[in-house]
């Protein structure tokens, strides 16, 4: 299979959604409410990075041009990064850090679901590989959804913010971008709009349990999956990519 | 030179980092030992995507096969089929009891789970109880979660069925 463009640009959504979630979560090493937590939250963190490591160096792979995982990860400039504009913001608190891992984990498991039949081998591999992760992953933050949503009226309150703020981002997870049709027809992956039904139903009953209300739908828009991000993810980067750009090639 | 059955006799000694009372055969990430000219070629497979231990694994096995006399050893990462807890072997299950470590309780869940998912009642691996809480969904390491033991009030970890 020669890669098209459109196959490579949708292995780096992947990868880079895996990759900034994950920087996002290593933030709270040393910082989360309880040890246990912590613990938790920097092991779905290297699950993450471990899975974008796998991604980037097959896109690399794909792309031909001799970039690895690291050039990819640390050496590309904001525009050129495709993540989903939810995995690049700010943590805020962990009520809103575990809602996110909600949303995002439960659309990761959708999604590693159907690549497991994806045409390109290495692409299934990995999706078989991740989506053991993503489930453990929804389920430990789909718990703490409920137990903080439906808790204290200090915590329910925190919960309902927080998904106030996060819901209008999850539109973009569905938006149909250009590379659809020949990625779906190629059988390289579905058009993540195809489960956007499957998604919601199974979000919103978690939402329903954790006593939280699920805003309507407004026209905001977010574009991080086209290149467009948020005013975050500079400050993201600067951090993440440090090392790289002041030491190039520094190896551990 | 070995021959393969002397690769694996060499490779059912070489302890899995994190957990040093099992190999790496026994944990089920060596998946295939081939014989080839001047050398062996081994392919392993990583329990999690981000698990810190994959590369330690993977010199730990070439060190110990070269040690041994094996020649060129070429030790190849292969995704699928995804590592499973289901390949961890009897034997080593038990060891893991003995160390203090819940061994995976059943086969790992092939379909989706139900959120807040009740675990079945574990057995604490020092006294027996199976009279014991879940302290965290996660443990020390990515493939353990963390109980405590209400009748000997010991906490234990347990290796999660995946």
């Amino acid at each position: 299979m020669t890669p098209t463009p459109e196959h490579i640009e949708y292995v780096l959504r992947l990868g880079d959604n895996a990759l900034i979630l994950g920087q996002r979560l290593s933030e709270w090493c040393g910082h989360a409410p309880v040890l246990e937590e912590d613990m938790a939250l920097a092991n779905m963190s290297l699950d993450l990075i471990g899975q974008a490591r796998m991604l980037l160096t097959h896109a690399g792979r794909l792309e031909g041009r001799g970039r690895d995982e690291d050039g990819l990860a640390f050496l590309r400039t904001e525009p050129q990064y495709r993540n989903l504009t939810l995995c690049e913001l700010p943590n805020e608190d962990f009520g809103r850090t575990m809602l996110r891992n909600f949303l995002f984990a439960s659309f990761q498991k959708l999604l590693w679901q159907r690549l497991t039949e994806s045409t390109d081998a290495e692409l299934a591999a990995i999706a078989a590989k991740s989506l053991k992760e993503a489930r453990y992953h929804a389920q430990h933050a789909g718990d703490w959804a409920v137990r903080l949503g439906d808790g204290t009226d200090a915590s329910h309150a925190r919960m309902q913010a927080a998904l106030d703020y996060l819901w209008p981002y999850t539109t973009e997870f569905f938006d149909a971008t250009p590379a659809d049709g020949a990625v779906a027809a190629a059988g390289v992956g579905p058009a993540w709009s195809d489960f956007e039904d499957a998604w919601e139903a199974e979000v919103v009953a978690v939402l329903n349990t954790a006593t939280l209300t699920v805003p309507a739908r407004t026209p905001f828009k977010s574009y991080g999956k086209f290149g467009r991000h948020s005013e975050h993810f500079g400050h993201l980067l600067t951090e993440m990519q440090y090392l790289q750009r002041t030491y190039p090639g520094a190896q551990w | 030179m070995l021959t393969e059955a002397q690769a694996w006799d060499v490779l059912a000694a070489v302890p899995d980092p994190e957990i040093p009372v099992i190999s790496v055969t026994e944990l089920g990430i060596v998946r295939e030992v081939h014989a080839r000219e001047g050398g062996l070629h081994v392919v392993v497979t990583p329990t999690y995507s981000g698990c810190p231990a994959t590369e330690v694994i993977s010199q730990s096995i070439r060190d110990a096969l070269v040690a041994a006399g094996a020649g060129e050893v070429a030790v190849e990462t292969r995704l699928a089929p995804a590592w499973t807890t289901d390949w961890i072997t009897e034997p080593a299950k038990e060891k893991l009891r003995a160390y203090g470590i819940a061994p995976p309780q059943g086969d790992a869940p092939a379909g989706p789970q139900p959120i807040r998912f009740v675990p079945r009642k574990l057995a604490c691996p020092r006294c027996g109880s199976t009279d014991t809480v879940r302290l965290s969904q996660f443990g020390a390491t990515a493939c353990k979660a963390l109980y405590r033991c209400q009748s000997c009030l010991e906490p234990f970890e347990y290796f999660k069925p995946i």
